[in-house]
């Protein structure tokens, strides 16, 4: 039922943006929409970004999973337990660029239908780094709809994800590889029962908004093509600030880049927000040094203590007289 | 705070980067409008109107390379219903006569590479 919902609202927006371009609002939705979503995501993602920023952090929380450096001739494991800044350094880049902790998923399998044990279960991983390298490189290869002279490493990177110079425009391997890693982050998500058992709106919403963004991208490039000449008078009509509607674009590609705008509004008031969250967990992002350093709570109510040397300072002729050992003499 | 400097330095240069189609357009001199189509002859004569030609034309040049190369149809029923023969050498290029001013523009402009050349011979121009 979630999972329909979702459906329903991709496949509603879609039409909505095309069907509305189709009906004379181009306007709308190629200028006025894409300007609105672009502030909704910078202002929402400042402001969520900023929020975080202010949450104070007094005390060190890193997840390890590793021998903490301790004596010298115990080896430390400087990524899983990271003691200062360079590990910390390493251990967020290989998170942020590698996903190293989707590594750790495991799957729960029967052996002979009796004995019970876990598993690693690299296909998360996989499906994942795929998804979003290849959304990054289509990123990248956009570039050129946006950038006048087109700067040379979008055409390089172009060329490298038309490698193989199939079909006419040439398929990216990335468009492939996007909608391949999304079908199956979808297969998985309906096919392990506990993982459709947490799966909200939320969860499929971004999976079919991105399946329509990748799917009508695909289908405008190798399939309905429409004036693409046009369509970058269009895109950079808006980063001029000079925004101009030609009037040979197809409705199809409205559609298109209303789900983009829909993405980009949505982001900061979803679990996309994990792109900033990444940078900003404190499970990951602290170094260890709990026993390196003395941590005090800046906040810490202030206690009145008696301690024990004034104590027996206090005492110290009768603890003498009744013959209890001090510390002092 | 120490880590809110390095958090707000980190969330500036993130923005600065998402917008650098904005900064290139700021800086630069280039025309940001389409090139204006270049044509010597009269596009009443062209084998389908300019507005379909114009968005499908790659997929048009497609299909007449499959009929002709691998199925030996030689000849194209327009939807005026006029044939045309499948020919990019002959019919085509028989009006548009100058890559560099007819193809180059726009597909510079899309940074689209054009790969008809890599077999035929260009008109003048290239």
């Amino acid at each position: 039922m979630t999972m329909l919902i979702a459906v329903g609202l991709v496949t509603a927006l879609f039409l909505v943006g095309m069907l509305g371009a189709a009906a004379g609002l181009q306007w709308v939705f190629g200028v006025a929409l894409p300007y609105l979503a672009v502030g909704m995501f910078v202002i929402g993602l400042a402001a969520r970004v900023l929020r975080w920023a202010n949450v104070p952090v007094p005390f060190r929380i890193p997840t390890t999973c590793g021998q903490q450096r301790s004596l010298a001739w115990i080896r430390p494991q400087r990524l899983e337990n990271p003691p200062d800044t360079p590990s910390v350094i390493g251990r967020m880049a290989l998170e942020i660029l590698g996903f190293r902790s989707l590594l750790r998923n495991t799957k729960t399998v029967m052996i002979d239908g009796r004995r019970l044990t876990y598993a690693t279960d690299l296909a998360l991983w996989a499906g994942a780094i795929v998804m979003h390298w290849a959304m990054l490189i289509a990123l990248i290869r956009h570039l050129r709809l946006m950038t006048n002279p087109v700067p040379g490493f979008v055409t390089l990177v172009e060329r490298f994800d038309g490698f193989f110079e199939v079909g006419m425009p040439v398929i990216y391997l990335t468009s492939v590889a996007f909608l391949g890693a999304l079908a199956y982050l979808l297969y998985r998500r309906l096919a392990i029962p506990e993982v459709r058992y947490i799966s909200l709106v939320g969860d499929y919403f971004p999976l079919f908004l991105l399946l329509a963004i990748g799917g009508s991208g695909f289908w405008l490039r190798h399939v309905t093509t429409t004036d693409i000449a046009s369509v970058k008078a269009l895109v950079l009509g808006l980063t001029h600030f000079a925004p101009t509607v030609p009037a040979s674009i197809s409705p199809l590609f409205f559609g298109h880049l209303f789900l983009v705008s829909v993405l980009l509004a949505y982001f900061p008031f979803s679990k996309l927000l994990h792109m900033p969250g990444v940078f900003l967990s404190p499970t990951r992002n602290l170094a260890n040094t709990t026993r390196i350093s003395r941590h005090v709570n800046p906040w810490d109510y202030p206690v009145k203590v008696h301690t024990y040397a004034e104590y027996e300072d206090e005492l110290r002729d009768k603890m003498i007289g009744a013959g209890l050992p001090v510390e002092k003499d | 705070m120490r880590d809110r400097t390095g958090i707000i330095l980190g969330l500036g240069a993130f923005l600065l980067i998402l917008a650098y189609p904005v900064w290139q357009a700021l800086g630069s001199t280039a025309d940001p409008a389409r090139p204006a189509l270049q044509r010597s002859v009269d596009p009443s004569g062209c084998v389908e109107d300019t507005t379909y030609m114009v968005a499908r034309h790659q997929d048009l040049l497609n299909t007449w390379r499959t009929d002709v190369v691998r199925d030996g149809r030689r000849f194209y029923p327009a939807t005026s219903g006029k044939e045309y023969e499948m020919s990019l050498t002959g019919t085509c290029m028989g009006c548009h006569t100058d890559s560099q001013a007819f193809c180059e523009r726009c597909h510079a402009y899309a940074d689209v590479t054009i790969t008809c050349w890599s077999c035929h011979v260009a008109p003048e121009g290239l």
